[in-house]
């Protein structure tokens, strides 16, 4: 019996989809996308000159500030900021820095932590957009670019050229000013950690140390790549900052906003559409706020992560709204609260903008338009942060303040932990170490307190017994003395006690103590 | 091989390589992987050509550039013993004493010292040179030879009794195991006993007295102080090399011990000898 029987090939039960495999291999884009250029038109406002100002500051203290000269006498550096890793010392004007007291570098990070925290609660990505070395680097060889190959249009035009003569010219000379500002910011680096003009001399003539050429070398890399090549892509695939400051971002931190509720509907043909009595935004989609953003976006699509609020469209949109006699702000600092209310006020039920809503009959912004409060800027989020901020930053000058100068430590001979001398006496060995933190010569007088009966020498010293010796230490350096404690045959019972070791500066009553043991045969 | 096939269902090109009807897709890697498997290899080949790395029979290839790292040791070494060489000249001119009193040169033999110390005479004074039983401490103001550095470094040159060398410290203590019967053996450690400590009973010393004048004084003084000269022990002190209390004094009596320490110069070289004497002199115990 045959049991098969034909398929029907069209049953009519079966539901067709329309559908399309979204992950198929058709529409697969691969994963690496070549970089587009970017070629940022130069923009002109207050914005920008607060720009240059911020640049002019950033990139002086950073060449500048080695070179500065702080008198500290003739036992330490003259070098106002000196990171001295070969001494293990850190100089910063009238402060000097101990390895042990790093903690102070530390506490700095930590400021420096919350006052970016409360810095892009209130005003947003300010850091990015004006502070960040990778601004205002980018900012500079922006700057030699348009020197060399003209402004946006020039640049485009240049960039899409055949090779000539010019080109190739105007190519090479603008890669060798870059590479020269990253040879000079790689250089500026190597002054922090020597004597700058000592180490100018050496570098000038090869005679410096490997370590400063490298480091020359890897940093005019990372500042010619960074800088000119890749610029944007540093900002928006390699840096973590932009991801993690989404969590530092609420409804009442300023961030550059378009403003959708004046703006839209935009149109490049407003008489036309006033005239088909459509409403019509302040918007003349000119694109001046595209052609200036260094990072290639268009702020009118709203927040989005690549902004660096560098407020360079603010500028440029405002330049425009002065041509056309609107008022300024089309494109401003704005919060997310202010925005959304204002958008509220220029919607209707279905979400559609009519600017009229937000314009009194002379059209004039209405009342109820709501602006920037600089009350929002002190909210719980901002003041903790700032508490946080002034509490670190209070702990760490009462720390500077009140920190010791003279520092005494101590090691216990542990092998053999006692010796027993031929009288009965028993002998306790200790390393003791004076850390004289001034570069000044000293004079710290040694002595123990307690142990009845028992004295101490220091090897090398002074030969006797006795319970107190003066000691000359070197300047901004630690003083090694081997003391050896003696304790009668008859005082041992009171070993057990222990006593203190006391270093004081006679002249300024500086001290510092260690409580020491005593180790004795336990019969 | 065979014509080209394109995997239906992927669109990608297949290797020709196929298992019961399934098919490796040839999904090349990207372009700066293969460059960098290229480029390592070709590292490689010229790694193998510069340095030492083929095996052979007996040895392996040398390489051009005839790099070993036994060689760059021996560089090494060689450059911090020439970084050395200018404070080790200074110490083979000058004295134990001399050294103890230029504080460079002390800091450098002390340091020195202490490492010679550790491989050569830890063994018998101990990490800590605080000896044991038999073994003396160092540490300590008790010095059977002398306590000043030059005795010291004398006492480290010739050793005691090694027969080895002619000039080494030699003395022995006889036993009195025929000389004197168990009671006056007795007697006299009650009296040895009574310089320093309680004795186990008053009555034996004042005959312990006699005895100890008659037999021990020639070597170990009337007051008991010892000889250095003969390395005779200070008796009325409170250290006891060989053990503490009346049986071990009269164990010494009837089979007397004696400590050997071997002659190091002839070992070591007079500049290590003179940074452990050094070394030995700072540990607190030195006169």
């Amino acid at each position: 019996m045959n049991l098969y029987t034909a398929p029907d090939l069209e049953p009519a039960d079966v539901e067709r989809h329309d559908a399309q495999p979204v992950n198929s291999a058709k529409v697969r884009k691969p994963l690496y996308e070549k970089r587009k250029k970017i070629f940022p038109k130069r923009a002109n406002g207050r914005f920008r000159q607060f720009k240059w100002l911020v640049m002019l500051i950033t990139l002086g203290i950073y060449y500048l500030t080695p070179w500065i000269r702080w008198d500290r006498g003739p036992h330490a550096p003259d070098q106002a900021v000196l990171i001295d890793l070969a001494g293990r010392r850190f100089y910063f004007f009238f402060i000097e820095i101990w390895p042990q007291e790093f903690f102070f570098v530390a506490g700095l990070l930590v400021m420096a932590g919350f006052g970016l925290f409360l810095v892009t609660s209130a005003v947003g990505r300010a850091w990015c957009g004006y502070t960040c070395p990778q601004t205002v680097w980018v900012d500079l060889f922006l700057v030699v670019e348009r020197f060399i190959e003209g402004d946006r249009n020039a640049r485009i035009k240049l960039d899409a050229a055949p090779w000539s003569f010019d080109k190739l010219w105007k190519r090479v000379s603008k890669h060798a000013v870059w590479l020269f500002i990253g040879i000079a910011t790689g250089g500026a680096w190597i002054f922090y950690f020597a004597d700058a003009p000592t180490l100018l001399v050496n570098v000038l003539t090869g005679n410096a140390a490997p370590v400063a050429y490298i480091t020359i070398a890897i940093l005019t890399a990372t500042t010619y790549v960074f800088g000119g090549l890749m610029r944007e892509q540093v900002c928006t695939y390699m840096c973590p900052w932009p991801r993690i400051q989404a969590a530092m971002l609420d409804e009442n931190s300023l961030t550059v906003t378009y403003n959708d509720w004046r703006g839209e509907p935009r149109t490049k043909h407003a008489k036309k559409a006033v005239a088909a009595g459509a409403a019509v935004g302040d918007c003349v989609d000119c694109n001046a706020c595209v052609v200036v953003c260094p990072m290639g976006i268009d702020i009118r699509d709203g927040q989005q992560l690549e902004c660096i609020t560098c407020a360079l469209c603010i500028d440029a949109c405002d330049g425009v709204m002065d041509k056309l006699g609107r008022e300024r702000g089309l494109i401003s600092y704005a919060t997310l609260s202010d925005y959304e209310a204002n958008m509220a006020l220029a919607q209707d039920g279905a979400g559609v903008i009519d600017p009229k809503r937000v314009r009194d009959e002379n059209g004039r912004f209405t009342e109820k338009l709501r602006h920037f409060n600089w009350h929002v800027i002190f909210r719980p989020r901002t003041l903790l942060y700032m508490g946080v901020w002034a509490l670190v930053g209070i702990g760490l000058i009462v720390a500077l303040l009140s920190r010791d100068r003279l520092d005494l430590n101590v090691l216990h001979d542990r092998n053999p932990q006692f010796v027993l001398e031929s009288d009965g006496s028993v002998r306790n060995g200790y390393v003791v170490k004076l850390l004289n933190m001034i570069p000044e010569e000293r004079v710290i007088t040694l002595s123990m307190e307690g142990l009845p009966g028992g004295t101490m020498r220091i090897a090398g010293q002074a030969p006797g017994d006795g319970r107190s010796f003066a000691v000359p230490v070197t300047p901004d350096k630690v003083t090694t003395l081997k003391v050896f404690v003696t304790l009668g045959k008859d005082r041992l019972a009171e070993a057990a006690e222990g006593f203190r070791f006391l270093a004081e500066d006679t002249a300024s009553h500086e001290r510092d103590v260690y409580n020491a043991h005593f180790n004795a045969p336990g019969e | 091989m065979a014509e080209k096939h394109v995997d239906e269902l992927s669109g990608v090109e297949t290797t020709g390589h196929e298992w019961d009807g399934i098919r490796e897709l040839n999904n090349p890697m990207p372009r700066w992987w293969v460059w960098t498997f290229y480029l390592t290899i070709i590292w490689a080949i010229g790694y193998a050509i510069a340095y030492p790395s083929i095996p052979l029979l007996t040895e392996s290839t040398k390489g051009l550039l005839g790099y070993s790292s036994r060689a760059e040791v021996a560089s090494e070494m060689a450059d911090a013993k020439a970084a050395q060489a200018g404070l080790l000249d200074r110490i083979a001119a000058s004295s134990v004493d001399q050294i103890i009193a230029d504080p460079e040169l002390s800091t450098f033999a002390i340091a020195a010292g202490a490492s010679a110390f550790k491989v050569n005479c830890a063994q018998c004074h101990g990490t800590g040179a605080a000896g044991g039983p038999g073994y003396p401490n160092l540490n300590d103001d008790d010095w059977l030879w002398g306590g000043s550095a030059d005795q010291i470094y004398t006492t480290l040159v010739h050793g005691i009794r090694d027969t080895q060398d002619p000039d080494t410290r030699v003395s022995e203590m006889p036993s009195f195991i025929d000389m004197l019967t168990p009671e006056q053996m007795k007697q006299t450690a009650a009296y040895v006993m009574s310089l320093s400590e309680t004795p186990s009973d008053a009555a034996l010393v004042e005959p312990g007295k006699q005895l100890f004048a008659e037999n021990c004084a020639a070597c170990h003084g009337e007051d008991a102080k010892g000889n250095r000269d003969l390395g005779a022990p200070n008796l009325s002190d409170a250290i006891w090399l060989k053990g503490k209390g009346e049986a071990a004094i009269i164990a010494q009596m009837r089979a007397p011990k004696h400590g050997m320490m071997p002659a190091w110069q002839a070992r070591l070289g007079d500049t290590t000898v003179k940074q452990l004497a050094v070394f030995v002199h700072s540990l607190g115990g030195g006169e």
